[in-house]
């Protein structure tokens, strides 16, 4: 008699994480392709607009609408994007029907990199021998120096999106030696080109911080206005040139907006400390935040619109005293088994 | 098809080639210089041909008969459509190496070996890798003067291997060792040029062989 074994379809299954990650054959992406033209055109049916001229954006905006959801994260919220976006680029098969490997580094295991090293070296035995010919000649060597400040080599990430191809730190930093010998060389600007690939523009940091210049209105007052934030409050603060040193918050005065000494020296401190007390009118508004972070916001704001009046060096000495800096203290958040943001629960020994 | 593959079986030296190097040559190309007499490997003694003030000298008629029957043999295999391998550790000869397999059509293999290339293929390349059918040892030493792995590797996957062996080296599990200096760039260099000619040479004969069997 025969006895039937019944197993799941679980048990029978080879270990499945060893195959390594999803590979896309090359059919399976062009019809993920044609599926998304298809669906790109249904939509625009939908929508009511024309298929001809549906942008990635309008594809956008009525997925959001059909498919409305709260989640958080924006990569888990639907989308419909060309698949050569969400299928990451990987590698076709390396070998041909007879079996021959395309590539002739290819039993290396990292082809990729190492023909980049081999081109590179190549590149370096090319210059040498142009050096080599232009002392036969007697001719003098280029010494042009490349500006090396603004620009910065490949980063490993860069390299390897490059090649395809994972890169240890070793490997990357042999490459990397390789390009500054060729660049040490001094013909190397025959190679311009080829070093041009893996060299980057660095951004200048270095941003001077523009002080606006002062506006007039109609009376022929100068006047000059600063932003200002402290915690949750924001304010806005407009400085007039004329006298009196009066000061208006929201249209009200500042003796009955606040009504506590240690609000008003905070909004009076900047004019102090240049010595310009009685000289300057203000009016601001603010809003959010407490009373002592108005202050603040206030403060700050007004600092700002006295730059336009006052000298280079007085701006340093305000930039010094901490009058520009944006005071980055916020309220600290509540963690998880503890009663505050610091305070632990009170620890009881039984 | 049977034809083309049998024929070349029945000649001794179907590709001529005798004809490429003379003994001159490998003089001039001071292939017959060896390490010192410290240096020896035991197994090396029977092709030594003497001592000179403690320099080795390779015995450059033995070093003919085996480079003619290496060369030979790596002319038949790249006549039968075989993947040849080119191995060597030596950072001097790493580039022109692998020049000479990118002119051959062949592949190289100049730098760090990983532990499974060989015996862990299936896994490392991909199901269906076909693996090399004949390594060419240019030096078969690694770098830190121990035989190098593939010679190990290649003998356990019933590879056959062809290399060229200087006084210091174990020609034990090298099917066609050629004793000869490693380290000198002309010897490195006639090597080369012996053996992209020799293959060269196969392949051209080859497509020959099959236009005219196709004509008929």
């Amino acid at each position: 008699t025969l006895r039937l074994i019944c197993t799941t379809t679980a048990v029978q299954k080879n270990n499945a994480g060893a195959s390594g990650p999803e590979k896309y054959t090359e059919a399976f992406i062009k019809k993920q392709i044609e599926e998304f033209n298809l669906g790109k055109r249904h939509l625009a049916n939908m929508m009511g607009e024309d298929p001809e001229t549906f942008t990635q954006e309008d594809i956008d905006r009525a997925i959001a609408y059909l498919f409305p959801s709260g989640l958080f994260d924006k990569q888990a919220r639907p989308m419909m994007k060309h698949p050569t976006e969400i299928f990451p680029e990987q590698r076709k098969i390396q070998w041909g029907e007879d079996g021959r490997p395309f590539h002739f580094l290819f039993y290396t295991g990292k082809q990729s990199y190492y023909s980049l090293m081999h081109e590179t070296y190549e590149k370096l035995l090319n210059v040498q021998k142009h050096q080599d010919q232009l002392i036969a000649q007697d001719l003098p060597l280029q010494k042009e120096k490349r500006n090396l400040a603004g620009s910065r080599w490949l980063t490993k990430i860069e390299l390897e999106e490059m090649l395809l191809e994972k890169l240890s730190d070793d490997d990357y930093s042999r490459f990397i030696q390789l390009l500054q010998k060729l660049v040490a060389l001094p013909c190397a600007d025959i190679e311009e080109k080829y070093i041009q690939k893996f060299s980057r523009e660095v951004p200048v940091q270095l941003q001077k911080v523009v002080i606006e210049p002062l506006q007039y209105d109609e009376r022929g007052v100068a006047f000059s206005t600063g932003e200002g934030k402290r915690k949750t409050a924001r304010a806005t603060a407009v400085v007039y040139d004329s006298g009196t040193g009066k000061i208006t918050v929201n249209g009200i005065d500042i003796l009955h907006y606040f009504p506590v000494l240690q609000d008003r020296e905070q909004l009076l401190f900047p004019f102090q400390f240049l010595g310009r007390i009685g000289k300057h009118d203000m009016v601001c508004t603010v809003s959010g935040g407490g009373r002592s972070s108005q202050a603040g916001a206030i403060r700050l704001a007004s600092a700002k619109a006295l730059r336009s009046f006052v000298t280079e060096k007085e701006v340093e000495f305000m930039r010094q005293a901490g009058l520009l800096t944006v005071d980055p203290r916020v309220k600290e958040r509540k963690k998880p088994g503890q009663e505050g943001p610091r305070r632990k629960f009170t620890w009881k020994k039984r | 098809d049977d034809k083309l593959l049998t024929e070349p079986l029945g000649h001794p030296d179907f590709f001529s080639v005798k004809e490429l190097f003379t003994l001159k040559d490998l003089f001039d190309a001071r292939v017959h210089l060896g390490h010192k007499k410290g240096c020896r490997h035991r197994f090396m003694e029977p092709y030594i041909f003497g001592c000179r003030l403690d320099q080795d000298i390779i015995d450059l008629d033995q070093t003919m008969q085996h480079l003619q029957l290496a060369l030979n043999f790596t002319a038949h295999v790249a006549y039968r459509g075989g993947i040849i391998l080119f191995v060597s550790r030596k950072r001097q000869f790493c580039h022109l190496v692998e020049s000479t397999a990118r002119a051959c059509g062949e592949y190289a293999h100049t730098r760090y070996w990983q532990g499974g290339l060989l015996t862990n293929a299936h896994i490392q390349f991909g199901p269906g890798v076909r693996l090399p059918d004949l390594l060419i040892f240019l030096s078969s030493l690694s770098n830190v003067f121990e035989p190098h792995v593939a010679i190990r590797d290649a003998a356990k996957m019933n590879i056959p291997t062809v290399g060229v062996v200087d006084t210091n080296c174990n020609p034990c599990l090298i099917s066609y060792p050629i004793p000869g200096n490693d380290d000198s760039p002309a010897a490195v260099e006639l090597y080369c040029k012996l053996f992209r000619m020799a293959i060269i040479r196969a392949k051209d004969k080859r497509r020959q062989s099959e236009a005219i069997e196709e004509l008929r």
